[in-house]
């Protein structure tokens, strides 16, 4: 029997008898992802629009209920952008700007994140992740249709594996009982408490940090609270030794205590306790709770993403805390940065080393993040007397003094990594160029005649050429470049990728990071980039 | 420029009268507040990394 462990938000893949539990040996499938959330999902698409075939087993028939991450950075939007999801996720989601930081019961300071124009996406939009989720997954009942390989299997719950040097074998059981099937690859994105980690005896190693929050999202239709990030510091309202403010879609508010170590998490979590910090925080207020949960963390990674055939992906591989909003947001980044890896090396087009930089870039990602979480953990719960003694010194300060407001760290907000100096990354032989990106950025959007930039690189490697000439194509061991031509640039385009220079040749890799850059074009470097790129310089 | 440990304070004994007074009348906890609030004041105005990691070694070489 399969019981459910959680209750569903959306029953989107509802369990249906496949070929395989029918097959008198076991299917071999190029790759099978166990895990049908984010992760797992946009993992599928990726693969799926390349023509890969994929199969999705998840041990529930849906997404589970409740907001969970709600902040959905530009990166994540470009990238689910890129799959034909991030539109429906924009027309939902709340765009935010402003925040609010207090202590007691005074205002320190606000920030604007300052958005910049020019770009498709805003720096962030708040989304519960069920919607998030239920966009992917939309998104792949459409590519279905148009014919992409791609396979959801509900109530499918993998019950062991056994890795081989060129394959794994799934066992795995259904309502019908158990079958077998065998994977190519198999991605792990079966999130922070992964089985499969548990199957294999890997590591996950890292910091506990000893606090709960209890999460209260609340309805309330009140013009008092704006679209804004509220952030308490040891509040007045003496609900939480923290307290987070933030919007939703569907006139929801999270709100998010800090409430210690030592708690009983039933009593905490009954309704009329619940609704004392909510009271004591919004006297006066009517609200109903639309979800309720306490929650624990730890920053922590595995010390290796990639164990042959098996690849962890998001929470799997790597946690943190959730003031920044990296988790999600870092976990695409590793769909976005395996999707294509995995189609090279399924298609023979790049050697199998292509995929140990999968590791050495997102471990790179996880690291970044988990030290920006760790140091916003430490400045929000401070652990000891004299931690907490200088928190309050910059809190005092930020209000009188600008300096101490860069000090205030209630969550640094999530931007990706650059793969400065890593083995993929070429060359920077674009002399004045913009440091925002220069060889192992993400490209930044910009405005183009029809549209955004983002929108036209396509899911191959791409040749940008900016005022300068350069042919259509290139091919490359198998590989194909294509070349998008800008010419008679302006405004944001020369801010972003011209600076001083007056042409520019961007090497561009399907994941939207620059490999190379030059001020013009050198047949021998950009293939020799591309080399480099895939793992075969 | 590294941190500079020669003497520095045109009349140290003033100095020294003006911090402890200014901690006049505060409990332990409110000194250490105050304590906190001027390393910081200080560290923004020193700014240079490298100086205030030299401070930072130097000031806990004299603990345990």
């Amino acid at each position: 029997m399969i019981q459910d462990r959680y209750q569903l938000a959306f029953k989107l893949y509802p369990y249906a008898r496949s070929a395989d539990q029918d097959a008198a040996q076991p299917v071999r499938h190029p790759v099978v992802i166990m895990g049908g959330g984010p992760i797992g999902v946009a993992t599928a698409l990726d693969l799926g629009l390349q023509g890969i075939p994929v199969v999705v087993l998840d041990d529930h028939e849906g997404i589970g209920q409740g907001s969970r991450a709600i902040c959905f950075a530009k990166r994540c939007l470009e990238i689910a952008d890129r799959y034909g999801a991030g539109e429906a996720m924009l027309d939902k989601g709340v765009v935010w700007n402003l925040g609010k930081v207090f202590h007691d019961d005074r205002k320190v300071f606000e920030f604007n994140l300052l958005p910049e124009d020019g770009h498709k996406f805003p720096a962030f939009i708040n989304l519960q992740q069920p919607y998030f989720e239920k966009f992917l997954v939309d998104r792949v009942r459409q590519a279905q249709a148009d014919g992409a390989p791609i396979e959801l299997r509900g109530k499918n719950r993998v019950d062991s594996v056994e890795t081989h040097d060129d394959h794994v074998v799934l066992n795995i059981t259904t309502p019908d009982g158990p079958y077998t099937i065998e994977a190519d690859w198999l991605i792990g994105a079966d999130g922070a408490s992964s089985p499969l980690r548990g199957m294999m005896g890997l590591d996950f190693d890292g910091r506990v940090f000893e606090d709960s929050f209890l999460i209260a999202d609340i309805k309330m239709d009140n013009e008092d609270f704006p679209t804004e990030r509220w952030f308490w510091f040891e509040p007045h309202f003496k609900s939480g030794a923290s307290t987070l403010l933030h919007k939703q879609p569907d006139g929801v508010w999270r709100v998010d205590f800090q409430i210690g170590w030592d708690v009983d998490r039933k009593h905490e979590l009954q309704e009329e306790n619940v609704r004392a910090r909510l009271d004591a925080m919004l006297p006066g207020v009517s609200y109903d709770i639309v979800w309720t949960s306490i929650y624990t963390f730890q920053c922590r990674r595995m010390k290796q993403f990639r164990h042959g055939r098996v690849i962890f992906a998001g929470d799997a591989a790597h946690q943190v805390s959730p003031f920044g909003a990296r988790g999600a947001n870092s976990g695409m980044q590793d769909v976005d940065n395996l999707g294509w890896k995995l189609g090279l090396v399924i298609g023979g087009k790049a050697p199998d080393a292509l995929l140990d930089s999968y590791h050495e870039e997102r471990a790179f990602g996880a690291d970044e993040n988990i030290l920006n979480s760790t140091r916003s953990t430490d400045f929000i719960t401070p652990k000891s007397k004299v931690s907490h003694v200088f928190r309050n010194a910059v809190l005092d300060l930020a209000e009188h003094h600008a300096f101490a407001r860069p000090l205030v760290n209630s969550g640094r907000l999530s931007v990706p990594c650059v793969y400065d100096g890593l083995s993929l990354t070429g060359e920077d032989a674009l002399p004045g160029g913009p440091a925002r990106s220069r060889p192992g950025s993400p490209c930044p959007d910009a405005p183009v005649p029809d549209g955004f930039l983002l929108g036209k690189l396509g899911g191959g490697f791409t040749l940008l050429t900016l005022n300068v000439d350069a042919p259509d194509t290139l091919d490359e061991g198998g590989i194909t470049i294509k070349r998008l031509a800008l010419s008679d640039v302006s405004g944001r385009l020369v801010e972003r990728y011209l600076g001083d220079a007056q042409s520019a040749v961007y090497l561009i890799r399907p994941d939207q990071h620059v490999v190379a850059r030059w001020d013009r074009f050198d047949d021998a470097a950009v293939r020799a980039a591309l080399r480099r790129a895939t793992a075969k310089g | 420029m590294p941190l500079n440990t020669q003497p520095n304070l045109a009349k140290p004994d003033d100095f020294y009268a003006q911090l402890i007074a200014t901690h006049d009348g505060l409990s332990e906890d409110e000194s250490a507040s105050l304590n906190a609030r001027l390393i910081l004041l200080l560290a923004n105005h020193i700014g240079d990394p490298a100086v205030l990691q030299e401070a930072l070694n130097t000031a806990r070489a004299g603990a345990a």
